[in-house]
């Protein structure tokens, strides 16, 4: 398959006026063509900022592109400028933001913001565009989409603003679509609209997802490979049914475990004691070692690498050091029982 | 615990809240709603947003007047007159969690202040030091330490700000506390602790919850008996492990076949029943069931007349006309 977004060991850092925020520390990820990618962990564990990294979107002020790469078809992002990311932010790149309510421009008609990319980017002129941004519409089963097209926000509900979204962001057919819980903002049973849709986009139009979410429900869900973000850093990667049923890092336990399954009889939920680490002053070792109920004076000193289970299945654990003591995952963390 | 003892602490009967929009809409938050809470239990309630169940959770406690309808809290009606006095001992059995833990925290007061604002009010302390002690008592009961009585909100993340929540609501000592959406602002591994704690709390004091959510997984996790609402109405009451296992309206049908599961075999090979279409306006709701326009069993009956609020099993409510006795729809599942 073919890879067209290479991120490498991507570090991006915040000024703020208390000292500089280290939000993404060394993260590694790629995407070959036409796959989806999820990207799971809690606030602040830095799967937004990485997103906004690639997409070029930080405030260019406060925030800085430390170390690292962002390859897309061999174009390293990270150094592009600003003119040369235009070209690619919106037609070849495109994202999709949690909130529908804000994402889109209450004084603009529906049809004129799907229009403004298509008119940018492919110099169509404004009856093509129409009728693209109609198409478009049908696409994303929005229903009379001939006089849709000419409403505004406010007279769609949640649901459908997000196909809206959802539209623009396909509307130059762009090879990688970022997707920042785009689910988030919504009602379960229209987030099962959404999630269907964007399967079935998928399938038609080839383009590769990235999806930051929290929610592992989702994850199972639309996704093929799984990166489980902890405190800047990525601490498991691997494809879903690796992360799902034979997970490697205490934190992917954790996770796992403190999801009520619909299934189980009443059981004390698994909580991860403690909170994230600060990152003013990132632990020199692993960022979860403070949480984590298995940690060792080494989990402090020094920062596990990767360690390599499979072709597609990493996890940076000292557990995973054949000097490190045998420990099974906890029992609320099995998914699925047996496999 | 059996059907025999268990004690009715909340009885809501036909409970209606209306709200006037523009000039001649009404807004039906809440139409006919009626349950009761037995004593040491948790009633969770679940629904979309705008279906109701924080205005329910709201009226109860008498945040909003009720349009219609009786809420009896140990036999006595909360919206009844009440002196000024009456109504403190009457607040200080029913307290309540709010959703969002940045909002519902003044950020110029300390959190002994906060914490303390109840205590104050009903005179519960006799001497700052007391005042003081209760306050230390309550940081610990939630998993905070006596050092950050000092401090104020802004210093708190998340999950901390929702713990000083609970300790403000237990401040009173009450026996009702109503929980508007606890943990959907927090983190998946710091909503595990939130519901933990306040489970260990209900065991340690007795206490009976109304949990307002959305995340059906957790409200069944947390909940004895869970009920379902669709657009200001209760269309399904019943235990939570028999309401997920046989739902009996096609609505909670279809909203537990939409959560996606964390388990990615189920995921690929699971059937959704989708429901179609949007939720229709509160101020113009259809007639009949409310839910008939996105149905995929409504026929004729359910269009001229609203369905009866009955108890097709025992302990198990549904308001729908498949189970109706009288109707034949044809098409029992």
């Amino acid at each position: 398959m073919k890879r067209i977004l290479d991120v490498k060991n991507l570090n991006v850092s915040f000024h703020t006026f208390a000292g500089e925020v280290k939000a993404v520390r060394g993260v590694n990820i790629h995407l070959d063509k036409g796959e989806s990618l999820a990207v799971v962990g809690e606030s602040g564990s830095g799967k937004s900022v990485t997103s906004k990294a690639i997409m070029r979107l930080l405030p260019e002020k406060t925030s800085e592109i430390k170390e690292g790469q962002i390859l897309f078809e061999g174009k390293d992002l990270a150094r592009l400028s600003n003119r040369e990311m235009e070209k690619i932010r919106g037609s070849e790149i495109s994202m999709i933001f949690q909130d529908p309510m804000t994402s889109l421009n209450p004084t603009m008609t529906i049809g004129k913001q799907i229009m403004e990319g298509l008119r940018k980017h492919q110099n169509l002129s404004k009856q093509e565009a129409k009728e693209r941004a109609i198409n478009l519409l049908k696409l994303v089963n929005i229903p009379n989409p001939e006089l849709r097209v000419n409403e505004y926000p406010h007279q769609f509900s949640g649901g459908m603003r997000q196909r809206v979204v959802i539209a623009i962001a396909l509307a130059c057919n762009p090879k990688v679509l970022i997707a920042d819980e785009p689910t988030t903002a919504l009602d379960v049973t229209i987030q099962a609209q959404i999630l269907d849709l964007m399967r079935d986009l998928q399938e038609k139009t080839g383009t590769a997802i990235i999806l930051i979410t929290h929610d592992l429900g989702v994850v199972a869900n639309l996704s093929q490979r799984v990166a489980v973000m902890y405190g800047g850093t990525i601490v498991e990667t691997g494809t879903t049914d690796e992360v799902f049923y034979n997970p490697k890092h205490p934190y992917t336990w954790g996770l796992l475990a403190s999801m009520p399954k619909l299934d189980a009889k009443d059981k004390e939920l698994l909580a991860i004691p403690g909170t994230p680490p600060n990152l003013l002053k990132p632990p020199v070792g692993c960022p979860f070692a403070a949480r984590c109920p298995h940690a060792m004076q080494v989990c402090t000193d020094h920062m596990p690498d990767a360690t390599e289970l499979s072709s597609t299945h990493q996890a940076a654990c000292w557990l995973l050091d054949e000097r490190a003591p045998k420990v099974e995952p906890p029992e609320a963390a099995v998914v699925g029982g047996a496999r | 615990m059996s059907v025999v003892e268990r004690e009715k602490l909340l009885e809501v009967k036909n409970l209606k809240k209306h709200f006037k929009v523009g000039r001649n809409a009404v807004l039906k938050a809440v139409d006919n709603v009626s349950f009761d809470i037995y004593k040491g239990e948790t009633l969770g309630l679940v629904g979309e947003s705008g279906c109701g169940k924080s205005t329910t959770g709201r009226t109860i406690i008498r945040l909003y007047d009720a349009t219609d309808g009786t809420v009896k809290y140990d036999g006595t009606d909360v919206h009844g007159k009440k002196s000024t006095s009456e109504l403190k001992t009457f607040n200080r059995k029913m307290q309540m969690i709010f959703q969002d833990p940045y909002a519902s925290l003044n950020p110029r007061m300390t959190i002994k202040d906060i914490i303390a604002e109840g205590i104050d009010i009903h005179g519960l302390a006799k001497s700052s030091k007391e005042r003081e002690e209760r306050v230390y008592e309550l940081l610990e009961t939630v998993g905070l330490n006596k050092s950050h009585a000092s401090r104020y909100p802004h210093e708190f993340s998340g999950g901390q700000r929702q713990r000083i929540g609970i300790a403000r609501a237990l401040a009173v000592d009450p026996d009702f506390i109503i929980a508007d959406e606890p943990i959907s602002a927090l983190d998946v591994s710091i909503q595990a602790q939130v519901v933990n704690l306040m489970m260990k709390l209900q065991k340690e004091r007795g206490l009976t919850y109304l949990f307002i959510a959305h995340d059906l997984s957790m409200v069944k996790h947390i909940s004895d008996r869970v009920g379902v609402m669709y657009l200001g109405n209760m269309v399904e009451l019943a235990g939570s492990d028999e309401l997920y296992e046989e739902p009996l309206h096609p609505y909670t049908q279809a909203l537990l076949s939409a959560i996606p599961v964390p388990d990615p075999e189920i995921e690929r090979n699971r059937e959704r029943i989708a429901i179609k279409g949007e939720l229709p306006s509160p101020i113009d709701p259809p007639s009949g069931c409310r839910f008939r326009t996105r149905c995929q069993f409504a026929t004729d009956v359910c269009a001229s007349t609203a369905p009866k609020w009955q108890e097709a099993r025992e302990g198990h409510w549904v308001a729908c006309h498949i189970y109706d006795k009288e109707v034949n729809m044809g098409n029992k599942q």
